[in-house]
């Protein structure tokens, strides 16, 4: 077992990381607290700056001209980029590109040609439309936004909530009920482009996060042709489950950095912050806040990393994943926590990235599957697959 | 919360602005028509929170409105969203930098 980075990782984290320090963290100084953007010269030059290092779209095939780098060196990587104030939903604020929708990978060629190829180009953007106001934690059985085939086409009624990038998208993957079973056997995902007559992007739901916000969607009688189904008809949760469990991955990496980030300055602060004459780092209440943190930290790391070399090694890696999200995001939360309450009153204020990430770190306990749907993944695993 | 801000218009002038006090929010400011010319925020780096940004604009509009909120980013953007879905255009002040990379709404 390997439990120590390549010589290759650690250059491309060492790399990485120089660039977050010296390229995001000064340009993040005179942005507002809650941005989600670069000025648009800066994101230019810093995009040309991640190509140059050959990282950009780092999860893209070599086939479609990525870098596809493992998984490990990705989460390794992925811990790094959410290292500022923005990091944990605009890691470098978006200049290292991604994959798009790497379901469509998965796609005809003639979808290709229509939706991934230019998404690679970055001509268009995607979404990805799961979630309904019936329910997110079982989407399987929560969907009721249904399709009825109506010649060549289906027509699709119903709405979507907690969707990011929505309002921003050329085209979505929409997932919808296209037969009576009520559960994953009934859902196909259909590949629907935002100028559609019929879809309706109704309004920003705010939330506790400043960046990636969500959006509420509504499709009144949509026409959508059957050639737009990626995949074949009624097997469209599959693509979705996959997604899920892949995705807990680097979830789970963004919370890491920023924990890392979180305990770095509670250390720096502790040392040089006086009180009754004595620096806080020489408190025993503080030294044990610090302690839990590196603890939690430790733990994330190395389940998120298991869970990325099982996933790198084909292995099965649903429970792994699922360990890792739940670990690292209640972990990352209890450091944001701590981290603050050493800073005192300042680590409330938004002169300073904890209020922020106290923020944001909360909806990570819920998005991408609550705790509560992590640990019973992880039952469904130990007790078998005859728990519902 | 309703999409729109709908709240009633008050002239921006030294003396209404007395009641306005320093949170963080959202303002439109409209001309005598009360067309809006120009959709902003008080955000976490503004002196004075709203009360401040407002004093920045005195004579350059005839009235402003506010709501109150923490979700300054996100709700400003939506402002802005919206009234291009009312519109088909951005409020006149505002700049190509504030409203680069917006999505579209159909509220």
């Amino acid at each position: 077992m390997q439990l120590q980075p390549t010589q290759e990782q650690d250059l491309v984290v060492n790399m990485v990381r120089r660039f977050v320090r010296e390229e995001i963290l000064p340009l993040e100084m005179n942005l507002d607290p809650d941005a989600d953007q670069l000025a648009e010269e800066d994101e230019d030059r810093l995009k040309s700056m991640v190509k140059d290092m050959g990282l950009y779209g780092m999860g893209i095939p070599p086939e479609y001209g990525g870098p596809e780098l493992d998984m490990v060196t990705r989460t390794l990587v992925a811990i790094e980029m959410s290292q500022h104030r923005a990091g944990l939903y605009a890691p470098c604020y978006g200049v290292f590109g991604g994959a798009g929708l790497a379901q469509l990978f998965e796609a005809n060629d003639d979808q290709k040609e229509r939706y991934l190829y230019p998404t690679l180009r970055g001509e268009k953007k995607g979404f990805f439309g799961l979630t309904e106001p019936s329910g997110g934690s079982d989407p399987a059985r929560a969907i009721q936004t249904k399709a009825v085939q109506d010649g060549d086409d289906w027509i699709i009624n119903g709405s979507k909530i907690f969707i990011s990038g929505a309002d921003r998208a050329d085209y979505g993957l929409v997932f919808v009920r296209t037969s009576r079973d009520k559960g994953r056997g009934g859902i196909t995902c259909f590949i629907v482009d935002t100028d559609t007559p019929g879809f309706h992007v109704r309004r920003i739901v705010h939330t506790l996060r400043s960046a990636n916000y969500a959006t509420e969607l509504q499709f009144e009688d949509m026409r959508v042709p059957a050639k737009n189904i990626l995949g074949e008809v009624n097997k469209g949760f599959a693509i979705a489950n996959d997604r899920l469990s892949r995705q807990r991955i680097p979830y789970s990496a963004g919370c890491i950095g920023v924990a890392i980030k979180a305990h770095e300055m509670a250390v720096e602060y502790s040392k040089i912050r006086e009180t009754f004459g004595a620096p806080l780092s020489s408190r025993q209440s503080i030294q044990w806040m610090l302690i839990d943190n590196e603890i939690d930290i430790q733990q994330a790391r190395w389940a998120t990393l298991e869970a990325a070399a099982l996933a790198d090694r084909g292995d099965p890696f649903r429970k792994q994943a699922a360990m890792a999200k739940l670990i690292s995001t209640e972990g990352a939360s209890r450091v944001v926590d701590r981290s603050m309450q050493i800073h005192g009153g300042y680590g409330v204020t938004k002169d300073f990235p904890f209020e922020r990430w106290y923020r944001e770190m909360r909806i990570r306990r819920i998005g991408e599957g609550p705790s509560e749907v992590q640990r019973h993944i992880i039952a469904r695993d130990i007790l078998g697959s005859g728990l519902r | 919360m309703a999409v729109r801000l709908e709240k009633p218009w008050r002239k921006l002038v030294q003396e209404e602005l007395g009641s306005v006090h320093g949170q963080m929010g959202v303002f439109q400011l409209a001309n005598a028509d009360h067309e809006i010319i120009f959709i902003g925020f008080a955000g976490g780096r503004s002196l004075f929170g709203l009360k401040g940004e407002l004093q920045e604009h005195l004579g350059s509009a005839d009235s402003f409105r506010l709501e109150i909120t923490t979700a300054y980013k996100t709700r400003h953007q939506e402002l802005l969203m919206v009234h291009f879905a009312d519109h088909g255009h951005y409020p006149v002040l505002n700049t190509a930098e504030e409203t680069r990379g917006l999505g579209r709404l159909s509220p």
